[in-house]
């Protein structure tokens, strides 16, 4: 099993939770985080005083999958995440020890 | 020790109103009734309208009916609309100290205004160049009868007041995050008294300096310089917030700004209109030069970013409005709507000057730029309405014997005894204060934020 983490633009997140539906991922979960990368921030001015803000809101959705579908999970967020300009973010995919249903206590690929 | 000085001071000041409403019915007993109404109304019409001192003084329902409104227009000027316009650019952690320090000093000055405020400020006195009496003090001497040019004179007494519990208020822009509460009220009674109440009475109480015939029609030296300068001296005393130009200090809600603003901006209209105590054509002069004013003020703010920054601010908008109400303010019985579009515009680009590059090569922390919008915003309308006042330009023309250029150097003398009288007496009391009572909250207090340290509260909760 794979621990699937994303980092992407905040408006892209409706086009990636659809595209991921289509491929049969059953749930995930979204935060919405604050981040910098390559990006860079930008700056904000109040009067005469500049100020550099740093970190750019993004969102961060978390997917757990069994081994055959992570790359096709990858595959769809970087298709459905991606707009060309810098910024698109991250994909990070982790291995999944265990994963248990606290409703059925089912484990393993049954409880994905 | 300082905790003993404020607490000592608070019983202080309880004991002396305490002392003073025990003394109003000698006082009232004391006064002569009928002959202290008379005089009063006869000061204020030698004030107000000198053309009608001759005539009996009669009650005009219209007038009074316009004075109470503009006496409320004002108060929703300070509460909400000066208290959301700072507090909207503070930090959140501080959005309720910023409320709380407009509100009560607004309520406080109110019960200093009626104890001795208004007596002091436009009755007779010994000293009448300077100050007034305390023939009036507690009110006494007023009742429900008395007039003052058409309106009663209680209208009068509550307008004035608004206008004496408003300008401490404006100050605290200028020492906000980081003032001590009780340090604060004591400073401001204390201001109230030996800047503002002299200063209020040499220019609308019949001293020194409406005796050099200086033109301020609704309050450019005695509610803005005055509030403007006392912030930068306060600022300046004060030190800087801690990791000023380092940490961000973005303004936490500029929503709450604009709508602050917009009350201001409406309320002037009874701060303005209302000083001329009547509704009569002048009124409508300084009504249109008002909303002008403020119109071109957003207008020349506006530019100045767009121009220098490329983008055009929410916040540069709504300073650039107060800029131009500050500069109308003065002036606005004495210049004609053209005068005042110029005028509005030209101090908003100055007070966006000494909101960016002045105070950033001064270096003090002028917390929401009191001194910088109020302060300069105030001397340009006070000095340049001598120029713009003049009938080629549309204003309303010299009395006679007067010249541009004399009228001229009393708004400049005006506003330099202004600074000078309100600069200097905020210094010592900022000194006495601050080894008293204690002026700034401990680091400890101040990195946490006012609202829970000083207020017991936060003002979100998510």
């Amino acid at each position: 099993m794979k621990f699937i983490t994303a980092v992407i633009k905040p408006f892209k997140l409706d086009e990636v939770r659809e595209a991921l539906s289509e491929i049969g991922v059953q749930g995930i979960t979204v935060t919405e985080v604050k981040g910098f990368g390559r990006q860079k921030g930008h700056t904000e001015l109040y009067r005469g005083a500049e100020y550099v803000i740093d970190f750019l809101p993004k969102v961060k959705l978390e997917v757990a999958v069994s081994e055959k579908l992570a790359k096709k999970v990858v595959e769809a967020i970087t298709k459905s995440a991606l707009t060309g300009k810098i910024g698109d973010g991250k994909i990070f995919v982790m291995n999944l020890d265990q994963v248990q249903r606290i409703r059925t206590g089912e484990t393993g690929d049954d409880a994905l | 020790m300082k905790k003993l000085f404020s607490k000592l001071g608070m019983v202080g000041l309880l004991s002396f109103l305490l002392l003073g409403f025990s003394q109003i019915g000698m006082s009232n007993e004391v006064f002569d009734l009928s002959n202290g109404t008379i005089l009063l109304a006869d000061n204020h019409a030698a004030v107000e309208a000198p053309a009608e001192a001759v005539e009996v003084p009669a009650l005009d329902t219209g007038d009074t009916a316009w004075m109470i409104i503009a006496t409320i227009l004002v108060i929703v000027m300070a509460i909400p609309g000066l208290a959301l316009f700072y507090g909207g650019l503070v930090r959140s952690k501080n959005m309720l100290s910023v409320l709380m320090q407009v509100f009560v000093t607004f309520s406080l000055m109110s019960v200093l205004w009626v104890v001795y405020g208004y007596s002091l400020a436009f009755t007779e006195g010994p000293y009448n160049t300077w100050i007034g009496g305390l023939g009036a003090a507690f009110l006494g001497g007023i009742s429900g009868d008395s007039i003052s040019g058409t309106i009663p004179e209680y209208v009068f007494v509550t307008f004035q007041l608004t206008f004496a519990a408003l300008t401490p208020a404006l100050i605290v822009g200028g020492f906000a995050e980081r003032i001590k509460f009780s340090g604060m009220l004591v400073f401001l009674s204390l201001w109230l008294t030996v800047v503002y109440l002299p200063i209020c009475h040499m220019v609308w109480g019949g001293g020194l300096i409406s005796s050099w015939g200086a033109i301020d029609f609704a309050g450019g030296t005695v509610v803005h310089i005055n509030a403007g300068v006392a912030a930068l001296v306060l600022a300046i005393c004060l030190g800087k917030r801690l990791g000023y130009g380092k940490e961000v200090m973005a303004p936490h809600n500029m929503p709450m700004t604009m709508i602050g603003a917009s009350l201001l901006w409406a309320g002037w209209f009874g701060f303005n209109v209302g000083s001329e105590l009547a509704a009569d054509s002048t009124a409508g002069l300084v009504m249109i030069n008002t909303q002008v004013a403020a119109a071109a003020g957003v207008l020349g703010w506006i530019t100045m970013e767009w121009m220098a920054r490329g983008k055009p601010s929410m916040l540069g908008g709504a300073s650039g409005a107060i800029s131009g109400l500050v500069a109308i303010t003065p002036a606005c019985a004495a210049v004609g709507p053209m005068g005042a579009i110029v005028l509005g515009f030209i101090a908003s680009i100055i007070a966006y000057w000494a909101c960016t590059s002045l105070k950033k090569s001064l270096g003090y922390d002028d917390s929401l730029d009191v001194f910088g919008i109020h302060g300069v915003a105030g001397m340009v309308g006070a000095v340049s309405l001598a120029i713009l006042m003049a009938p080629q330009f549309g204003g309303v023309g010299y009395d006679e014997g007067v010249t541009m250029m004399s009228q001229f150097v009393v708004q400049a003398k005006s506003v330099g005894f202004t600074i000078i009288w309100c600069g200097v007496i905020s210094f010592v009391l900022f000194k006495i204060v601050d080894a008293t009572v204690g002026l700034r909250v401990s680091e400890e207090d101040e990195r946490a934020g006012l609202d829970t340290t000083s207020h017991g509260e936060t003002a979100y909760h998510s």
